[in-house]
């Protein structure tokens, strides 16, 4: 008797294990949600910075469709972002038209071609090239880049969209590389092994089955791209030439909305409407990440499902 | 061309390996054409093996090495002269998963069409007769006709059995081969698979890898058993559901071993 009273009390008990599973998943749980919190922090702090400019200076008119960005004029100060947006979307543009071929030919080759150790290699040197931190391509851009480009093409100048669009499209590629192998790899292999049995060639197999399989999955390395284009900050600032300008062609400097922010704020005076401009381009800049990196994850997670 | 033997497909002293690891010993075997020949086997046995490397398919792992002749119509697609692409046109390949690719019906049963070059030039009311011949062919055409533009990977497995059978037909192969058809498939659907063996009998020679042992004995003319990666025994397949010559043979039948 005495012996199942002492079983049953000691299925009462909370052990030592009892509390370290309880503390792992209260630990777990807040990693978790830090991703959010943190994410909710950063919009509430540029936000609350920004706000001063957007209820009292802000014109809405001014701000997107002027081309000056004139904040430190003393008589008549101008917040235009027009210009600046257009050096982001004409660098960005660019980037892309580098990245996707040089991308997607990559992503093929260690997907479908590559075997073995040439693959392994192959992946880890892409990685390798994504964490090359960006102020190195900036150098690159300033130093290699430019007089390559006023040698080449007999131009004044070699800081411009020609110069950071190529630094960007390198930069983006071994990202979207990853993204658009992975898109590659989850195509299932029984539609390979059924088109192959079939008597396609390797090429016939990726053209017409592995490429319109993982075609949501690749849009979505482009979008990543893309977003990755419109953040990038240091190397832009370094290979644009960073002057305020609509280009009409790739040899025009121009500047970029990060870039601006990274130039100015550091000499502005907390609190002044130039630093609450800057932040909210900041908050557009955050906005329109948010939007880009949400639709690609949509759109890869749509692959997924189907 | 048949100026030989005449067999779909005859082998001389095929021996194949993974790797290191032998999966085929010394197989001598002769399909006849127009016939519907089972192999039957333990899993291992080597029958997916053989059947894989008749269309080449066996290639895409990359550490398989054959030795011996495998002919098809008498003519040994291992020989050096022979292209690839042709002996996969001639010879189609049923797998055991149903595996439609992820695009319309219609596209399915022209893809191999159009990768052997025929598509290109065909006219769209070609196409369609083309698609609509092959459908009816695999009794599929009054199920679909209606949606030919839907993709493939909706149908129901059966169908889409079916229409990975149905897409080979365009490029009149000469030899079908299938790979435990109906494993995924419910009853309703094996049979109804069955009954179209029945119906592409004497148009095609198959040849149907099954572990089931009352398909084998439903639906084929010819049985073929192996085990560990050899021949036992190649009879009619009543003969040796009935009078099984080896001792081997009559205890896998009767279920002694799988």
């Amino acid at each position: 008797m005495s012996e199942a009273r002492a079983q049953a009390s000691r299925v009462g008990q909370r052990n030592r294990d009892w509390y370290i599973d309880k503390a792992v998943e209260i630990i777990v749980f807040i990693g978790g949600i830090s991703a959010i919190i943190f994410i909710v922090g950063i919009f509430v702090f540029i936000t609350k910075e920004g706000l001063g400019f957007l209820a009292d200076t802000f014109d809405f008119k001014e701000f997107f469709f002027s081309p000056n960005w004139r904040p430190t004029s003393e008589a008549n100060p101008t917040y235009g972002i027009l210009a600046l947006m257009a050096g982001t979307a004409s660098v960005t543009g660019l980037a892309m038209l580098v990245a996707i071929p040089f991308s997607l030919g990559a992503a093929i080759y260690v997907a479908e071609f590559a075997t073995g150790k040439t693959r392994e290699a192959l992946k880890v040197l892409v990685e390798l090239l994504a964490a090359i931190p960006s102020v190195v391509w900036g150098f690159i851009g300033l130093s290699i880049m430019n007089p390559l480009i006023i040698d080449l093409f007999n131009v004044p100048i070699g800081l411009t969209v020609l110069n950071a669009g190529i630094i960007l499209g390198l930069m983006a590629a071994p990202i979207m590389t990853s993204i658009a192998e992975d898109a590659l790899k989850a195509v299932p292999d029984r539609y390979r092994e059924a088109a192959e049995a079939m008597g396609a060639t390797r090429w016939q197999v990726i053209f017409k089955v592995v490429l319109p399989a993982a075609k949501n999955g690749l849009l979505g390395a482009v979008l990543l791209g893309v977003g990755r284009g419109f953040g990038e900050t240091m190397a832009v600032l370094m290979a644009t030439g960073h002057a305020i300008n609509i280009p009409t062609s790739v040899f025009d400097s121009v500047r970029a909305l990060t870039a601006t922010i990274a130039a100015e704020l550091g000499e502005t005076a907390n609190g002044s409407d130039h630093y609450q401009a800057l932040f909210t381009i900041g908050i557009f800049l955050f906005i329109i990440t948010f939007l880009i990196n949400l639709s690609a994850d949509l759109i890869v997670r749509g692959v997924r499902k189907g | 061309m048949d100026s030989g033997s005449g067999m779909a497909i005859s082998t001389t002293d095929l021996n194949l390996w993974y790797g290191t690891f032998q999966a085929l010993f010394d197989v001598n075997l002769e399909v006849k054409p127009g016939i519907i020949t089972a192999m039957i086997g333990p899993s291992g046995c080597g029958k997916s093996t053989f059947l894989r490397s008749v269309n080449r398919i066996n290639e895409r792992l990359g550490y398989v090495r054959i030795t011996g002749e495998i002919n098809v119509y008498d003519r040994n697609i291992y020989g050096e002269d022979v292209e690839l692409v042709q002996v996969r046109k001639q010879v189609g390949m049923v797998f055991q998963r149903p595996n439609p690719l992820p695009i319309s019906i219609r596209d399915n049963v022209l893809f191999g069409y159009q990768i052997h070059g025929q598509g290109k030039t065909a006219s769209k009311s070609d196409q369609d007769d083309v698609v609509e011949d092959a459908l009816r062919q695999v009794l599929l055409w009054d199920q679909v006709k209606d949606r030919l533009n839907a993709k493939a990977t909706g149908l129901s497995l059966e169908q889409q059995q079916k229409l990975c059978i149905a897409r080979l037909l365009p490029v009149k192969p000469r030899v079908l081969l299938m790979d435990e058809p109906c494993s995924a498939l419910d009853p309703k659907g094996t049979e109804a698979v069955e009954e179209l063996l029945w119906e592409l009998r004497g148009k095609y020679s198959i040849l149907i890898v099954t572990h089931n042992m009352a398909q084998a004995r439903r639906a084929s003319d010819e049985c073929i058993f192996m085990l560990l990666g050899k021949v036992v025994e190649h009879t009619e397949t009543e003969t040796m559901f009935v009078t099984p010559k080896f001792e081997e043979t009559e205890n896998y039948i009767e279920g002694r071993y799988g």
